[in-house]
């Protein structure tokens, strides 16, 4: 049976403590570039803040992780690569980057609306020693070419592996779970199966208080998000302006 | 000193005069020394990496992809010319067929250098043709530019096989001679080439269903921006042919083209600037009404970000696109050269203004709910290689001017209208 693994992000669970993006970073082997900026660095999973706008009382603050969407529909980086170097796996539903095959064009970066995909503007490096601890099972980029999240399918192919050795033909749920989902201190990210109606990630993803950002684009986003609060559901449907203030997490 | 004349004068058609060898020299020392800055830059950003621009992940795309799409719908004269002559057999403008097809060489070559800069792989520039990807509107760019490219190259070696010295190569001869037969086949490929690249590079930014600003419905696969962008190309190619030829005449102090040329040449911008405009009104109003606010964004939001604001809307559709429609169409302004040329540049900074919007304000402007509108400068090096690219465009130019037929059978000082 084909999955769509996807997650539900509970927004006011999120603390904005970052763990997410290190765990991201390190499962990954996402360099720690020292010259690069908060638009040039690397970061496959970005938390930001957003505020309601308002000041004093009134103001409040969420935290909003941003990674790539997974988009199922008409999905905008797959349709514009020239050179078929992202693609949709039908088998999982999720979104691949072959770093490998990529020609650096960047048309994937302009064609994502959620501004989620990375370009390796530097040759990837890491300060003496810390090389050391890099993950053997991922491939570093090179310079020039773009990636993203991949709902760190290594751990996936690990999963599958560890399934056929013990003859079976479906993967135990708990051997595939996402770097980032496993480091939140506060289990804000939830991973499953959303073709699956049992799995509580889908059944959470039907809830009244889960919303999707830019849903109305029509490209199926697999990444939902969860809040009680009205203010923060309903940014998902603002328009851009006038535009609640925004820090880069 | 003496002997370098003599064999520099030999390379000069018989009949012509041009300027002595040392001006000559001294006319292209400061495009030589451009260019090699410019090289200098491009040598950074492929040794070093793009980390030398200042594009980064929000902006991915800046000066160069801008410039590119303007300066290859700028060179659209080359293939709109051929398809004139040779296709609707407008042989009256054959005598700027030649200086058509140099400016589209320059613009064309100029622009394939620079993409080959600004990808981030660019050995790999190959994978396109091995994996391409049918439904990318870069994979048709790719394939156009790249095909239509060579048509250039083969146009362009008749052209130097004019020359006097090479002439007397009698397999030069008689290879020109095949080469001249297949001159109609390669125009009209050229042109179908040429009409679908356009479009296409319309069609790179229409299909972004993710940049709203940016995203058009149309017709089948096709954005309307696919169609606009032929239409504009062609409007504005005869008219910076225009402004090249008046420039080379005010530099060489020559009279090269005919004013009938030049009239009809403002006819045939004017007559199709205005059909852009109209169709550029009617897809504005269209995006305005139906496209944008389908898709759930108010659209004059979009427009809320100074120095974006309604005023470059304006400039677009009526400051650069109906006023030089009228002032190029109607045979009172066209005749007289000062209005002539002041509507062919206004005429080609609408079409540069068109490629601005659709690259750069799409980029800067916010897509998620709490993004921020974002600014971009270009780096020096992103500003020498391009201007090294324009100095490339002067210095072939030039080196084709001298010795090279660039205008019909310009003996004297007029060229000849008859289409021989």
């Amino acid at each position: 049976m084909s999955a769509r693994y996807g997650m539900v992000i509970d927004l006011d669970r999120c603390i904005g403590c970052g763990s997410c993006m290190v765990a991201c970073a390190a499962e990954n082997n996402v360099p720690a570039l020292q010259q690069a900026t908060v638009r040039t660095g690397l970061t496959p999973i970005v938390v930001r803040t957003v505020s309601n706008g308002q000041e004093g009382a009134a103001r409040r603050e969420t935290f909003i992780p941003i990674m790539c969407m997974h988009c199922e529909h008409d999905t905008p980086c797959v349709k514009v690569c020239p050179q078929q170097a992202v693609e949709v796996d039908r088998a999982t539903g999720i979104v691949m980057q072959m770093p490998q095959r990529c020609l650096g064009c960047r048309y994937c970066m302009t064609a994502c609306p959620y501004h989620a995909r990375y370009f390796n503007w530097w040759d990837p490096a890491w300060p003496a020693g810390m090389e050391k601890s890099l993950n053997p099972g991922i491939a570093v980029r090179m310079r020039g070419v773009v990636e993203k999240c991949n709902l760190c399918h290594a751990r996936l192919h690990t999963a599958k592996e560890k399934a056929a050795a013990a003859a079976k033909r479906e993967i135990d749920p708990t051997d595939y779970v996402p770097a980032c989902v496993e480091a939140c201190p506060t289990s804000a990210i939830h991973f499953g199966n959303l073709a699956d109606a049992n799995d509580p990630v889908a059944k959470e993803s039907r809830s009244p208080e889960a919303f999707r950002l830019l849903a109305r684009l029509g490209t199926e986003p697999k990444v939902y998000y969860k809040s009680k609060e009205a203010w923060v559901r309903d940014l998902a449907e603002t328009n851009s302006a006038p535009r609640p203030e925004v820090k880069h997490g | 000193m003496a002997s370098r004349v003599l064999t520099d004068s030999r390379w000069i058609a018989r009949g012509e005069s041009r300027t002595s060898f040392s001006r000559f020299l001294l006319w292209l020392a400061p495009w030589t020394a451009l260019l090699l800055v410019g090289i200098y830059a491009a040598f950074l950003c492929l040794y070093h990496g793009l980390n030398q621009t200042n594009m980064d992940n929000r902006f991915a795309f800046g000066l160069w992809i801008f410039l590119d799409l303007g300066i290859i719908a700028l060179g659209a004269g080359a293939f709109f010319t051929g398809f004139l002559v040779y296709i609707l057999k407008r042989v009256e403008l054959k005598p700027i067929l030649n200086t058509a097809v140099v400016v589209g060489f320059i613009c064309y070559s100029g622009a394939v250098a620079i993409l080959m800069i600004d990808v981030g792989q660019p050995l790999r520039a190959w994978f396109t043709f091995w994996h391409p990807n049918t439904h990318s509107m870069l994979t048709e760019v790719t394939f156009c530019i790249s095909c239509y490219l060579l048509v250039l190259c083969l146009e362009y070696i008749p052209i130097l096989l004019r020359n006097p010295q090479l002439r007397r190569l009698p397999s030069f001869l008689v290879f020109d001679h095949q080469l001249h037969r297949l001159i109609p086949v390669l125009a009209a490929v050229g042109a179908m080439l040429s009409f679908f690249h356009q479009g296409s590079l319309g069609g790179l930014y229409g299909v972004l269903r993710g940049r709203p600003f940016a995203f058009r419905s149309g017709i089948l696969i096709w954005p309307s921006t696919f169609f606009l962008f032929i239409l504009s190309a062609i409007a504005s190619g005869p008219s910076f042919l225009m402004l090249v030829t008046a420039a080379v005449e005010k530099i060489t102090g020559r009279k090269l083209v005919a004013n009938e040329i030049f009239r009809r040449l403002a006819l045939i911008s004017g007559v199709l600037l205005g059909i852009y405009v109209a169709a550029k009104s009617i897809d504005t109003l269209i995006w305005l009404n139906i496209t944008s606010p389908s898709e759930g964004f108010a659209p004059w939001q979009f427009y809320i970000h100074k120095p974006f604001g309604t005023p470059i809307l304006f400039a677009e559709i009526v400051l650069f696109g109906l006023l030089p429609a009228f002032l190029l169409t109607f045979r009172a302004t066209a005749s007289r050269r000062g209005w002539l040329l002041c509507a062919a540049a206004m005429a080609c900074a609408g079409v540069l203004l068109n490629r601005f919007v659709l690259t750069v304000q799409t980029l800067a402007l916010p897509t998620l709910p709490f993004d921020d509108f974002l600014q971009y400068t270009p780096s020096w090096q992103e500003v020498a290689s391009f201007a090294g690219v324009i100095a490339y465009g002067v210095i072939v130019y030039s080196l084709s001017y001298r010795y090279l037929p660039m205008f019909g059978s310009s003996k004297g000082e007029h060229a000849d209208v008859s289409g021989n």
